[in-house]
């Protein structure tokens, strides 16, 4: 192993492969799935065939008599609701009454092997009355019609109405004023690993324990503590390998309570695994939003004001969605000066899967509308996009309408790096006929500076293990779900203390070694946990220094390091080598542990205004594009010939990993831009595989060129902030923009599958001939 | 009480070579591949990521011949040599393309990886150098979800350009 770990000093260069890389590529990274399971029952789940209905009568009976049937659990078995938001849990693993979408659980069985399971859920009887189902939030929010959930009115979630600044006089003193009504398609996470879980459960001792696929294990204790009445201490939660998140894990998730229900149910251990289909029921992902945007303008490309109202798809149930359309609202700022912002945000309940967090959580959308929106003021003043979106920069440090703090920005240096990159002054409006090019920006928190289960514990913690062997051992609940945070615990813990970073071992995700964590979201870990790392640390560092001051009869002030060694001043006139000095430390103690936290400090928390909280953060990571394509008119196929992408990452603690994450959140927003859309047949989903719901391959995918910009924020673990989200969302609107350089047409709604650009394309060739025939006729 | 209807499947016996070692397995009619070497011959390497042959996450080598083992029996698999994940590594030493994959970050989340490495590998025995189109059209039907490609795609060339 040593062979493949390059030493500290390498770190800031280039970076490092990651520290569990060696398992994935050889096969023996174990996910999920490839637990031994061997005599475990197999967990199936019964689903609805419809979108709206009442349970009249469900009976499980000869289910449950079916020979090699060891368990079946119906909404009877759990009276709890669940969900991410303690203010918004009003969902049932198992429907109780009422089921609200096509593919919503309803009772599930534990049986010898899949087959069985799959017998037995063919003899469960259950009788409806349908109910009007609604699979748009138009027709949701339309007079008269029934209420998916008693208490909420119109069939809205939540209404956000937010108004900063004087956006009357801001409008009054544009140049150009434009509304435009951009719409997104709902997306899905569509990570490759399906969904599974394994539960055991042990009537002896009552105690339950569950690998799952978890991005927040916490949140599973919690919930399923919650569901199944059982005291949190007697759970355990332990992350596995994990194939990929994307936001799609974040929330706990229907199954992983159904299956521990049936592992109690049996006295067994349940095995349950999704299949693609499933994965697209348990939906989670990006919402179908629509985005009323309206901007005022200066000649000089100055904003003035901003009104955005967005709708927001939520589905059938809570998740998520209050957080979704807040963030859709507060980050409309934190990336540009805008002098006045009214935000009406609508979040409704349909009865489709229910939406919840995805990769740029709420602001992707938003964002996308709005830099296409940017784009086309720029076009009609005159004005290179460049140009419009430097007029409009941040001045850091500062605080924004809406409380949110900046302290490092470093968006302009981005701009500066893509226009270079991609030579755009020399070709911009100079490109052959169908191809062109477009840019955009874009922003992210580095975590959630206020969390949603507020305790008052800090907002990380990590705890490291020295003993006598000299290995350090650092201990995260950080969920490292591929993004490669279990290497920059590694790195920070090593840099920090100076040791060779194949002296660190992390353990990560189990509830019964490593301290409560807050999970693997928006972008919180490397800011977060790493600064909780450091912490440790230096706490570790403290007591070798004072070590080898002892035994080197010196003051610890006087104690130099050099990588492992301990020396007296620079000189040297003595010096220990790491083992002597751990030796000496553990003398009278025995194996050192010691703790690191980090808390987010009040100031950053966000404003006092409902909702405020959300889009809070420490730091944001800011990213520019240049996109560059070809349409190929015959057919309406938009190829992406090159990606020109800089980020602000304030420092990159791991360059390597910090250009694959941006590679591939730049390459997710171009298949949410380009391909990617669920699809919906009276509520039943129509692209639930692969195929249809089309992930970009590697056919179509372009060069992403990555350039690494460092604006070093003050609170940052060396200056780090996000790297995983800020990048996606300025994808799509560069593409939108790059096609309407290459063809003159602006879309309005996303994916630009070939079929929108055909149509968009005869569209315009028939309004040519009207006008010329109307030009001959006068 | 029902009648249980999963009756043993009928099983045949095969006889196959499984990264070099031939063996005997009773496997069931409908048994496939891919279960076969996760549940028969404990080789968890090769994933399922979509159970219908879309992903390419399954993709092990049949004669040398990449093919989704989500959608072959494992009964067809008689008298032939099966290549997985597990039976790269020579002398528990990485394989050109899982160095390679491990320090480029070819791989991120690592679920798509080994299909996707034994997809390169049936490509780098029949090409040696292979163009980056090359590449692409060889690796199509493996999806990541992570990477973007980008460092699959240079993982892969830093295999080619190394000694095997």
């Amino acid at each position: 192993m040593s062979g493949l770990v390059r030493e500290p000093s390498d770190l800031r260069h280039r970076g490092v492969p990651l520290i569990d890389g060696i398992e994935k590529v050889t096969g023996r990274a174990r996910y999920t799935a490839d637990l031994d399971h061997a005599g475990a029952l197999v967990g199936r789940i019964f689903r609805s065939p419809v979108s709206h209905a009442e349970i009249k009568r469900l009976d499980v009976t000869k289910a449950r008599e079916l020979d090699g049937v060891f368990a079946v659990v119906t909404g009877a078995d759990c009276p709890h609701t669940y969900g991410v938001l303690p203010v918004a849990m009003n969902e049932y693993s198992l429907a109780r009454d009422r089921v609200r979408y096509r593919g919503e659980p309803i009772a599930a069985v534990a049986a010898v092997d899949a087959a069985t399971a799959e017998q037995a859920l063919d003899l469960i009887e259950l009788e409806m009355r349908e109910l009007p189902a609604y699979y748009s939030a138009a027709a949701a929010r339309a007079d008269g019609a029934t209420l998916l959930h008693d208490d909420k009115p119109g069939n809205i979630e939540r209404e956000v109405h937010h108004i900063f600044g004087d956006v009357a006089a801001g409008f009054e003193q544009a140049d150009l004023v434009r509304e435009d009504r951009i719409s997104c398609s709902e997306v899905n996470h569509a990570q490759i690993e399906p969904h599974a879980i394994l539960a055991e459960f042990d009537p002896q001792t009552q105690r339950l324990t569950v690998q799952s696929v978890t991005q927040v294990g916490y949140y599973l204790q919690l919930m399923l503590a919650r569901c199944l009445d059982m005291d949190v201490s007697r759970i355990r939660v332990i992350k596995p390998f994990i194939g990929g998140g994307f936001g799609a894990r974040v929330e706990v998730l229907n199954f992983e309570i159904i299956a521990a229900l049936l592992a109690r149910a049996a006295a067994g251990t349940v095995i349950m695994q999704l299949t693609r289909e499933e994965n697209f029921l348990t939906h989670r992902a990006r919402p179908h939003t629509e985005v009323a945007l309206k901007l005022g303008m200066r000649r000089n490309g100055q904003l003035t004001a901003c009104t955005c109202e967005v709708v927001q798809r939520g589905g059938a149930y809570a998740g998520y969605g209050i957080v979704t359309i807040l963030y859709a609202g507060a980050l409309l700022q934190g990336i540009y000066d805008i002098p006045a912002v009214k935000f009406d945000g609508y979040r409704v309940y349909t009865n489709l899967p229910p939406c919840g967090a995805m990769r740029g959580h709420g602001s992707v959308d938003v964002r996308h509308a709005f830099e296409c929106v940017l784009d086309r003021m720029a076009r009609e003043l005159g004005l290179d996009p460049f140009a419009v979106r430097r007029a409009n920069l941040l001045d850091v440090p500062t605080r924004t309408m809406n409380q949110l703090v900046v302290n490092s920005c470093g968006l302009s240096e981005c701009l500066d790096r893509v226009e270079h990159a991609s030579n755009w002054r020399v070709r911009i409006g100079r490109m052959p006929p169908g191809k062109g090019l477009g840019m955009a920006c874009s922003h992210y928190v580095s975590g959630a500076a206020k969390p949603i289960h507020w305790t008052g514990e800090p907002h990380a913690v990590v705890n490291l293990k020295l003993d006598f062997d000299g290995s350090i051992t650092a201990f995260t609940g950080a969920a490292d779900i591929g993004q490669g945070s279990s290497t920059m615990v590694a790195i920070a813990a090593a840099e920090t203390l100076g040791v060779s970073l194949d002296r660190v071992r992390v353990v990560a995700g189990d509830s019964a070694i490593t301290p409560k964590d807050n999970g693997a979201y928006s972008s919180r870990i490397t800011f977060m946990v790493g600064n909780a790392a450091i912490d440790a640390a230096k706490n570790l560092k403290a007591i070798l220094i004072k070590a080898a001051a002892h035994k080197l009869d010196a003051r610890p002030d006087d104690i130099e390091c050099i990588g492992e060694q301990f020396l007296i001043g620079k000189g040297g006139q003595a010096s220990l080598s790491f083992a002597e000095v751990v030796k000496e430390a553990l003398v009278g103690s025995g194996a050192i542990q010691v703790k690191g936290t980090f808390t987010c400090s009040p100031d950053a928390q966000g404003g006092k205004h409902k909702g405020g909280a959300v889009g809070s953060t420490m730091g944001f990571s800011y990213a520019a594009q240049v996109v560059e394509v070809t349409v190929d008119e015959p057919t309406g196929a938009i190829s992406v010939d090159h990606v020109w992408t800089a980020l602000d990452c304030g420092r990159a603690i791991n360059p390597l990993a910090v250009e694959g994450q941006i590679q591939g959140s730049v390459w997710m927003g171009m298949g949410q831009a380009l391909s990617e859309e669920t699809h919906y047949l009276d509520g039943l989903p129509a692209h639930s595989n692969l195929l249809e719901y089309r992930v970009p391959t590697i056919a179509e995918s372009p060069p992403i060129e990555v350039q690494i910009v460092e604006a070093h924020d003050p609170h940052g673990p060396f200056g780090a902030k996000e790297a995983s989200e800020g990048a996606l969302a300025g994808f799509p609107p560069a593409l939108v923009n790059a096609v309407a350089n290459a063809i003159g047409i602006d879309f309005d709604q996303l994916p630009l599958t070939p079929d929108r650009v055909m149509q968009a394309l005869v569209e315009r060739r028939r309004q040519v001939r009207a006008s010329a025939l109307k030009g001959q006729a006068s | 009480m029902a009648q249980r209807q999963a009756e043993y499947a009928k099983k045949q016996l095969i006889h196959l070579r499984l990264n070099g070692r031939w063996r005997d397995d009773a496997v069931a009619e409908n048994q496939l591949l891919v279960d076969y070497l996760r549940e028969v011959a404990r080789l968890t390497g090769t994933k399922i990521g979509c159970d219908t042959g879309e992903c390419g996450a399954c993709t092990v080598l049949a004669d040398g011949q990449p093919v989704p083992s989500c959608l072959m029996l494992a009964l067809r698999c008689d008298g032939r040599s099966i290549e997985t994940i597990e039976g790269l590594a020579v002398q528990n030493r990485p394989h050109r393309l899982q160095r390679a994959f491990h320090e480029k970050l070819g791989t991120q989340c690592g679920f798509c990886t080994p299909g996707m490495i034994m997809a390169a590998e049936a490509l780098l025995r029949r090409n040696s150098r292979p163009s980056k189109e090359e590449i692409k059209a060889a690796l199509a039907g493996n999806i990541c979800r992570c990477t973007g490609y980008v460092k699959i795609i240079e993982s892969v060339h830093a295999a080619a350009e190394s000694t095997p």
